[in-house]
């Protein structure tokens, strides 16, 4: 597969680990030249790293990386179409400062919300297709999230399409409360309907995958992938310790842990992702007789 | 009164949980145990029961009343196996052609390793795609605290109704404070403007209907019990698809523009 540099032209935010919420946690570095590996301590070029599909190119540790990245790595050249790329979110319950948060992620990942979607191909194949957006707010999943992932479904539905879907996602936004909390059975509703109409849902679970986004349409999908090392459960790692007072098993909640538990199909590496959803997007095509008519 | 004195009246030692809905609103319960899978999770009950004669399932969380059973019960925070024993009971009814009542109490889903290695999230998904499509009415009622996905995994329902002091949030205040503002001090702050309350939710249209706590308790049975018959014979003539439809629009509407 080739990979053309200006598809990385956006620069990626590096590596340090992002707990929950906090958006303070994460530091804004966009012209750093170097990032160290987290887990082979190699220091790489942020070049050579973005025109890796930002994977490690000494050990294979999948980096972090934003929305459109993702779609640019998976789908044919320019057959990316955006639906509802303007909606934004406004506060619904009047939660303090959710405003001022807003404003800030649309700035730091240059989106107007936490997930891009669309209709693409992947290898000659038509999809609908969403990625969520780590850089903003860590893809937590308030109404216009819902709403955006719902509309892809519906229309992929009406349209007999298959949906392919990229989380990432710290859980349900709590300044909209209990409304992105509705959102996970909103998300789940069309999920369920669309699978209903024989159509394929393929989702793909990516550094952090945890919460409502993990209690709904990420482990609602008829194959269920994920990249290698990607945190995916349903509380977090410091939850969990707080509750179990102990510390976890290392590889706890990661996506191999996750396959050995019989969570995911499969977990495959970032750069054979293309090849391996063109393949199995090939082989649910409707009405060539041979798959489901 | 303020959203965390209504949380905290969610929460107070001696509020009826559960089994005192069950034993109270219905004749005739006879619990079924267990989800074929793992094993039997306490935190959730489950069984057939008789509503003013009509047969129904029930299903409620279980906090347990004294320490021993708390402990038993896990606090009413159910495992994988909790949600699954419940879906189970919610398909014998589908296919059986009874409606459904939950009574939800529960602080969330538990967080821990057993939990997240047998699926939580897997489980509640499942419930929330499967209550989405079960071809029998469902109303859900709020008793005491209705932490999360936890609760929601008993609440894809045709109808959401809430004691007046019952809470029902996308996380507890306490986690909203320290996560957001690192600071657990701010707890009753978080409890307001979480909007967790059934007025507040009731506002928002998240509930259809707040039941009121008289002093004496006995009342809150007595309307439940004449509410839900009444709602569920209607619910019942409706025709399943039109039925599906007014569920899925019912949550579909959240965050629409
Ligand atoms: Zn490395």
């Amino acid at each position: 597969m080739m990979l053309t540099k200006n598809l990385f032209k956006k620069p990626g935010n590096p590596l340090e680990w992002y707990d929950g919420h906090n958006k303070n946690s994460m530091p804004d570095i966009p012209d750093q030249m170097c990032i160290s590996c987290p887990q082979c301590k190699a220091i790489l070029l942020t070049g050579d790293l973005n025109e890796n599909a930002r994977v490690c190119p000494k050990c294979g540790y999948h980096f972090r990386m934003n929305a459109r990245q993702r779609i640019g790595l998976v789908t044919d050249g320019d057959s990316f179409r955006e639906r509802d790329a303007k909606m934004r979110s406004s506060n619904l319950i009047g939660f303090p400062n959710y405003e001022k948060k807003l404003w800030h992620a649309r700035l730091e990942s240059g989106e107007n919300e936490g997930v891009v979607c669309g209709t693409a191909s992947i290898g000659g194949f038509p999809c609908a297709l969403f990625a969520m957006e780590p850089y903003f707010m860590m893809g937590s999943m308030g109404t216009v999230v819902g709403e955006k992932i719902a509309r892809l479904f519906e229309y992929a539905a009406a349209n007999s399409l298959p949906v392919v879907g990229f989380t990432v996602s710290g859980g349900a936004r709590m300044q909209e409360g209990i409304l992105s909390l509705m959102q996970m059975a909103k998300t789940s509703a069309a999920v369920k309907r669309h699978g209903e109409a024989g159509n394929l849902y393929v989702a793909v679970l990516t550094d952090p995958t945890t919460g409502g986004v993990t209690a709904s349409f990420a482990m609602e999908a008829d194959v269920i992938l994920a990249e290698p090392g990607a945190l995916i459960g349903f509380a977090g790692p410091r939850v969990i310790e707080q509750t179990m007072r102990q510390k976890l098993p290392p590889n706890f909640q990661r996506a191999e842990f996750l396959l050995e538990k019989g969570f995911v199909d499969e977990i495959v590496p970032r750069r054979g992702q293309k090849e391996y959803l063109a393949n199995l997007l090939s082989m649910h095509q409707r009405g060539n007789g041979h798959g489901s008519v | 009164m303020e959203a965390y004195d209504r949380l905290a009246a969610a929460r107070a030692k001696g509020r009826p949980t559960g089994l005192c809905y069950i034993r109270n609103i219905f004749t005739d319960f006879m619990e079924m145990h267990g989800d074929r899978r793992f094993g039997d999770d306490k935190a959730i009950v489950a069984g057939i029961a008789r509503l003013c004669g009509m047969p129904v399932t029930v299903i409620a969380n279980e906090k347990g009343g004294s320490t021993k059973e708390k402990v038993r019960r896990n606090f009413g925070s159910a495992h994988p196996e909790g949600y699954r024993k419940a879906l189970r009971q919610m398909k014998l009814a589908e296919k059986f052609g009874r409606p459904v009542v939950c009574f939800v109490d529960t602080a969330g889903a538990f967080c821990g390793i057993s939990a997240e290695e047998r699926g939580e999230g897997q489980a509640i998904a499942e419930n929330l795609t499967e209550m989405m499509a079960l071809k029998t009415p469902v109303i859900s009622v709020f008793i005491g605290e209705g932490g999360s996905g936890g609760a929601l995994a008993l609440a894809v329902a045709d109808e959401v109704w809430m004691l007046e002091n019952a809470c029902y949030s996308v996380i507890s205040p306490e986690g909203c404070a320290s996560i957001l503002w690192r600071d657990s001090s701010k707890v009753k702050e978080a409890a307001q403007c979480l909007k967790m309350t059934a007025d507040d939710l009731l506002r928002l249209d998240v509930v259809e209907r707040v039941i009121p706590e008289p002093a004496d308790f006995s009342e809150v049975y007595e309307t439940l019990k004449t509410e839900l018959y009444h709602s569920l014979v209607l619910k019942k003539a409706e025709e399943i698809p039109a039925l599906l439809q007014k569920r899925y629009d019912r949550f579909r509407k959240f965050g629409a523009t």
